[in-house]
């Protein structure tokens, strides 16, 4: 267990560095920020005087060596236009992203896990082919698309619910179901395959014959194997969940890491782009920790054949 | 007599046209495949079907809504045809998104056979490049590229031809190496065949199929990332349209003219929709094992 557990953080350590390095070759194969920042008409002592400032005038590999080191110890850089450091401007907008995120992941675990499994139980019914209907309306209809149209109907027509901002908890409702339902969708039809699969099993048929109940064989024996395949899937929807944040604060003006991203990838500044960045590549990597961690916890079988 | 009893008979017997076709496809795939290909005669004919330019402006007629004479789908903001935009957003997505697909499949699998081919190192570097591609939502990862690169239509090709190659990477591998354990490849390799020979006569045909149903996955999906990027305004720049662009564009209209951003939104999950039942169709049929 313990040897499973330390090759699963060794590479989450290499993919971050991965990232960290990506995030460097990007931003130096980009051309030149001094540029950027300080206009074509700058003088040129000016923009001299900003690359010594930034480090820009050191070889490639003293600045990555640099840039490796300061983001270690807890560096990220200036933010470029604001003048304050770019980790404070991205972790004072985490709790905005959050106020969306967590609520729309319960709501799509809620309900899309649940859907997913009634449907695979009364597989063939009118609701079996209604919840596979709405799963794939759901993922396929883009999240502004989604967010648009409900800011049509609830706030431009019916006037029920504000359109932007996040004054009170109902600023937060178009914006949490507009994120949430790509989600239920995908959850749902996936919960839907995977419990599907498992009845299938020859285990199922031996539990059903022997005499378990209906009820006991559902709870006992298909839902703890349909778990796992389930747990995957719900750790890759982390990561739509941010690229969601991204695209839904800027619809409903929700001043989160979503909308801080696209405001500095306008202006282009680099510091908090690559500090997004990184948040966004730590985060993924710990929820895939987690994933296949609780999989070492909900399959015996996976913890001992990865101890060897 | 004879004649009518043979010409009546298996009238009653067989089922009509209609009837065995609605047994062989589904009402929801039939009409996937009915939408999929009006939108791609519209985007291979976008040229001849405009009633007129992107950019010709009509100041007196601006914002007017849908089904005006003239302006079926009513004008934007500078008195644009809505209707002539969108089918020119339509060839726009098409081209970004088959131009991608394709990039995204030849790299992937080519990256995919090498790790097969030489294993060791060459294989510890594309599964290490695949788990960075998973360890970033795509999203993220596009905008940052055109933050740092600033955007065009060249950068914005080659970036979507970046999606998704890291299935299609897992997939090669996979069935390279279980392909190379069989007898035809290790013939092949007997007869003094080159690995190249190897594996884009021999092994690719085998494992075409898979890969063809992987691009099916692939495509809508690089249709609503590039229809994102471009709503944030970072994808495909004005003057030139694309569907999320138009979306992007009209957003600031939602309320005195919703239908410059209804139409294209309309048209965007119909496609995305219509390809998701094909394709899950057609994966039943052609590959029983992918679920």
């Amino acid at each position: 267990m313990f040897r499973f557990v330390l090759i699963r953080f060794g590479r989450a350590f290499v993919t971050i560095i991965a990232v960290m390095t990506f995030a460097f070759v990007v931003l130096r194969l980009s051309g030149d920020p001094a540029a950027v920042i300080m206009g074509p008409d700058a003088p040129i002592e000016a923009v001299n005087a900003f690359r010594a400032a930034w480090g820009l005038d050191q070889p490639v590999w003293v600045q990555y060596v640099a840039y490796i080191q300061a983001i270690f110890t807890g560096d990220f850089g200036v933010s470029m236009r604001g003048q304050s450091p770019a980790l404070d401007l991205v972790v004072e907008r985490i709790p905005a992203t959050l106020e969306l995120t967590l609520p729309a992941l319960l709501l799509q675990l809620a309900i899309g896990i649940p859907a997913g499994i009634y449907a695979a139980l009364h597989r063939d019914s009118a609701i079996d082919r209604g919840v596979i209907l709405g799963a794939v309306m759901g993922f396929t209809i883009p999240s502004f698309v989604m967010g648009l149209v409900l800011v049509l109907v609830f706030a431009v027509t019916l006037g029920w619910l504000p359109s932007g901002g996040d004054a009170t908890w109902q600023h937060a409702i178009l914006p949490v179901i507009a994120m949430s339902v790509g989600g239920i969708g995908i959850l749902a039809r996936f919960s839907r395959s995977a419990m599907i699969e498992v009845m299938g099993q020859p285990y199922i048929r031996t539990a059903s014959a022997k005499g378990v109940t209906w009820g006991s064989v559902v709870r006992g024996h298909a839902l703890p194997n349909a778990a796992v395949p389930i747990v995957t899937i719900v750790g890759f929807m982390v990561g739509s969940l941010l690229a969601g944040a991204v695209v839904v604060e800027t619809i409903f003006s929700w001043p989160g890491i979503g909308r801080l991203l696209i405001v500095s990838v306008t202006n282009r500044d680099l510091a908090v782009v690559q500090c997004i960045l990184l948040l966004v590549a730590a985060v993924m990597v710990v929820s895939n920790l987690v994933v296949d961690l609780l999989y070492g916890w909900l399959d015996p079988r996976l913890r001992g054949h990865a101890a060897h | 007599m004879a004649l009518t009893d043979i010409a009546a008979a298996p009238a009653v017997r067989r089922p009509g046209l209609t009837t065995r076709l609605r047994r062989l496809v589904p009402w929801s795939v039939a009409f996937g495949m009915v939408w999929l290909g009006a939108t791609l005669f519209v985007a291979v004919f976008a040229d001849w079907l405009r009633p007129y330019s992107i950019t010709q402006m009509d100041l007196m007629a601006r914002l007017v809504p849908p089904l005006t004479p003239g302006h079926l789908l009513g004008t934007d903001e500078l008195g644009r045809d809505v209707l002539s935009r969108l089918i020119q957003s339509v060839q726009v997505s098409f081209v970004i998104a088959f131009g991608a697909t394709i990039l995204s499949a030849v790299f992937g699998t080519t990256l995919g056979f090498l790790a097969a081919r030489f294993r060791g190192l060459a294989e510890h570097i594309v599964i290490m490049l695949a788990d960075f591609q998973a360890a970033l939502p795509f999203l993220i990862m596009s905008l940052a590229v055109l933050a740092f690169f600033g955007s065009s239509m060249v950068l914005l090709v080659a970036l979507m031809g970046f999606y998704g190659w890291e299935r299609y990477a897992r997939i090669a591998r996979g069935l390279a190496i279980s392909a190379g354990a069989q007898g035809y490849a290790a013939a092949v390799v007997q007869l003094g065949g080159t690995p190249a020979r190897v594996y884009l006569k021999h092994i690719l045909p085998n494992v075409a199929s898979t890969l063809i149903v992987s691009m099916t996955l692939t495509f809508p999906e690089i249709i609503l990332m590039e229809s994102g990027l471009s709503f944030l305004g970072l994808g495909v720049q004005p003057p030139e349209t694309s569907l999320g662009n138009m979306i992007g564009f009209g957003r600031e209209y939602l309320t005195t003219a919703p239908w410059i951003m209804l139409a294209p939104a309309v048209v965007i999950s119909l496609t995305t929709l219509s390809i998701s039942l094909v394709g899950d169709w057609l994966r039943d049929k052609l590959d029983p094992t992918i679920r």
